[in-house]
């Protein structure tokens, strides 16, 4: 064996460093994906939200049932941003989504609690993330104890002692069994078909022009968008096979409910398959070489795994963070899905969502024809 | 160039630059159908800009013309329709087949006997029966020949050839240079980039560009002629050894050893003989020679001033 030269492995390791620093791109990834990660975990992610959007429908205004609703909202885990007039209307706030949690008070309440006859009231959780409403949950075995402990004075003060007043029952809707699974596969459909596809079509146009084939295509009579549809539709066909499989696996192997909305999850995996290649043609037409192009869907990837909600209870993040996720399309594409499967939504429902979903569409393919040049210029 | 014959390519003053650089500076080029004119120029000058330019790759920054008789510029889409084009690096798809590749380029193109045309390129290749084969298996030489294939499978009246013969070998060289002859005597304009000598002397008629601008015009006697350069051919043991020497010599424009032999030229003969004075003794031997194509070449890109620096 021969000696190992320190000198040839120092000349080496200049030349990898030169290397390193001469593209921008690969210098931003190495100092943006420890600042970037470090601000998400640290402060975007959240796994025990607070402050989640509550709905009530209160069918008897009385002093009990304020001091309930001022219960729930000191816990610091309920924010009342609806009241619903109809348990139909209420229902619909958190089938769509708007809430997370629905309270029904009852009309017999505060007579029941006078009497001491078994007063309920109803918390329906939307429980398709159970980690987003764990903790309320937790929280509110202490509610009966404290919630009337001032209203309750005088003759009905011994209501205040030994067993609790009332109680309070817990529906957790969409996900009773509070099965991890049935959030995260759903989920994984959005995570899978962007890191494919985005990949794949960056990839595959900037490795045209990193083989100069790209430079034989220009000089044909073919056409800007004739390219772009013709790259593009056999993954669409990929993302199709993609979603039927995961979709087929989710089922067999981990009995995800497929509560219907199908219309509308057709639509949702359509635009988002589009979308995800006209962005991976985009960042095409910025990649220089099939490298950066990989170091550029990274960089997108990132945020649709962290704060689109797959991984991490969307409304738990600060307002900042939600508003970054609100551009990413993942996010809207998880809504759907989840809805769609989980919740059983009409289209009705799903309308934001799948507009979002349209607008980042058209947005990206717009950019993606502007910056695909048909010369070399 | 032969007087009144129509013209497949007559563009004038063309100009582009990339940033700082300008790369082409007011080429005008006309070459006569069926004509093959070589294009020549040192690495950098502009060569590979000025066939993007007239393919409509890129588009001129200023500066107007026609090839085919179509506007470059406005009818760009004419013009890669009627142009065949072969890239400096094989740009067919490697992982396809050879037959898989002509089939591309047949469908791209919209040609009608697809199956038939591209059993015609391959027949003429002698590929027929490795039709199957990945392109990217091919040795260098059947690359290119492929990509000629490919290039001229529409029956294309132009066709522009950057540098087609790099690291080919010579046998593969002169098959290649053959179909490019056989291809002019059907009618077929080519003008063909390159950096070989041997290459240059084949063409009807050659144009030189250096730093963007073209500084020679003719067929390969005509430049030789017109650089009014004397070359000397010096032997005898170590001369090539002389070279550094010679060429520091007033009026000694060039000094390149050629094997055991020198050429040293320049353009102002009495000052020539005075500077190969001193070595003009036995044991070495001198002779004036025609100059080469290579000579009239070194001299015009010492001559001509580097504007990118």
């Amino acid at each position: 064996m021969t000696s190992l030269s320190w000198s040839r492995v120092a000349a080496v390791m200049v030349k990898e460093f030169k290397q390193l620093t001469r593209d921008r791109i690969t210098y931003a990834m190495m100092l943006m994906i420890p600042v970037v990660q470090l601000t998400l975990f640290g402060y975007a992610i959240n796994t025990e939200p607070r402050h989640l959007p509550t709905a009530v429908l209160v069918q008897e205004d009385s002093r009990y049932a304020r001091s309930l609703i001022a219960g729930l909202r000191n816990s610091r885990y309920f924010d009342m941003v609806a009241q619903a007039r109809s348990p139909t209307e209420l229902d619909a706030m958190l089938r769509r989504g708007d809430v997370q949690f629905a309270v029904t008070i009852p009309g017999d309440f505060s007579r029941r609690v006078a009497r001491g006859d078994e007063a309920r009231i109803l918390i329906e959780a939307d429980a398709t993330d159970p980690s987003a409403t764990g903790g309320a949950v937790a929280a509110l075995a202490a509610l009966p104890d404290r919630a009337l402990a001032h209203d309750l004075k005088g003759a009905l003060a011994a209501r205040g002692q030994g067993a609790p007043p009332f109680e309070v029952v817990v529906h957790r809707r969409y996900n009773p069994e509070a099965v991890t699974a049935y959030n995260i596969v759903p989920g994984l459909l959005g995570v899978i078909l962007s890191m494919t596809l985005v990949m794949m079509t960056a990839l595959s146009v900037t490795r045209e022009t990193e083989r100069g084939t790209m430079e034989t295509l220009l000089s044909t009579p073919l056409e800007p968008l004739e390219v772009m549809a013709g790259k593009l539709a056999p993954y669409v066909l990929v993302g199709l096979t993609q979603t039927v499989l995961i979709l087929a696996l989710a089922k067999l192997l981990f009995g995800v409910p497929m509560a219907g909305g199908w219309l509308g999850l057709a639509s949702g995996v359509t635009l988002f398959i589009i979308g995800s290649l006209a962005l991976g043609f985009l960042i095409s037409t910025l990649a220089r070489s099939q490298l950066q192009a990989m170091q550029m869907s990274f960089f997108y990837l990132l945020p649709s795994i962290l704060l689109s909600g797959f991984m991490f209870p969307f409304r738990g993040m600060p307002v900042w963070a939600q508003a970054l996720g609100e551009v990413i399309p993942v996010t809207h594409f998880l809504r759907v899905v989840r809805g769609s499967l989980l919740k059983g939504q009409e289209l009705g429902d799903q309308w934001r969502e799948l507009a979002a979903l349209i607008a980042f569409v058209c947005v990206v393919t717009a950019l993606a024809v502007a910056r695909y040049r048909r010369t070399l210029d | 160039m032969i007087p009144g014959a129509a013209l497949a390519i007559d563009v004038h003053g063309l100009n582009k630059s990339f940033g700082p650089k300008h790369v082409v500076q007011d080429v005008s080029i006309q070459v006569a159908e069926g004509r093959i004119c070589g294009f020549l120029g040192p690495n950098g000058s502009g060569k590979t800009t000025t066939l993007r330019l007239l393919c409509g790759l890129l588009t001129p920054d200023s500066g107007a013309g026609t090839a085919l008789g179509v506007d470059i510029i406005a009818e760009a889409d004419q013009v890669k329709r009627r142009t065949g084009y072969m890239t400096q690096r094989f740009s067919l798809y490697e992982d396809l087949t050879i037959a898989e590749n002509l089939e591309f380029t047949a469908r791209v193109y919209g040609l009608d006997r697809r199956r038939e045309r591209v059993d015609a390129a391959l027949d003429r290749l002698g590929l027929t029966a490795r039709r199957r084969q990945l392109a990217g298996t091919l040795s260098g030489g059947w690359k290119q020949r492929l990509a000629l294939a490919a290039a001229t499978l529409h029956e294309p009246r132009l066709l522009l050839l950057d540098e087609p013969t790099a690291g080919v070998d010579p046998k593969a060289r002169r098959t290649f240079w053959d179909e490019i002859h056989a291809l002019a005597a059907d009618g077929l304009t080519v003008l063909v980039s390159t950096h070989y000598m041997d290459e240059a002397e084949r063409c009807h008629e050659i144009a030189y560009i250096s730093y963007g601008r073209l500084i020679a015009r003719g067929t390969a006697a005509e430049v030789i002629a017109a650089s009014g350069l004397v070359t000397f051919h010096g032997e005898g043991p170590g001369v090539d050894r002389l070279s550094a020497q010679l060429a520091a010599r007033p009026g000694v424009e060039t000094a390149a050893p050629f094997g055991a032999a020198i050429h040293v030229s320049g353009e102002d003969r009495q000052a020539l003989v005075a500077a190969i004075a001193p070595w003009r003794r036995e044991p070495y031997r001198w002779t004036e020679v025609p100059p080469t194509l290579e000579d009239v070449f070194i001299q015009l890109m010492g001559r001509s001033q580097d504007n990118f620096q």
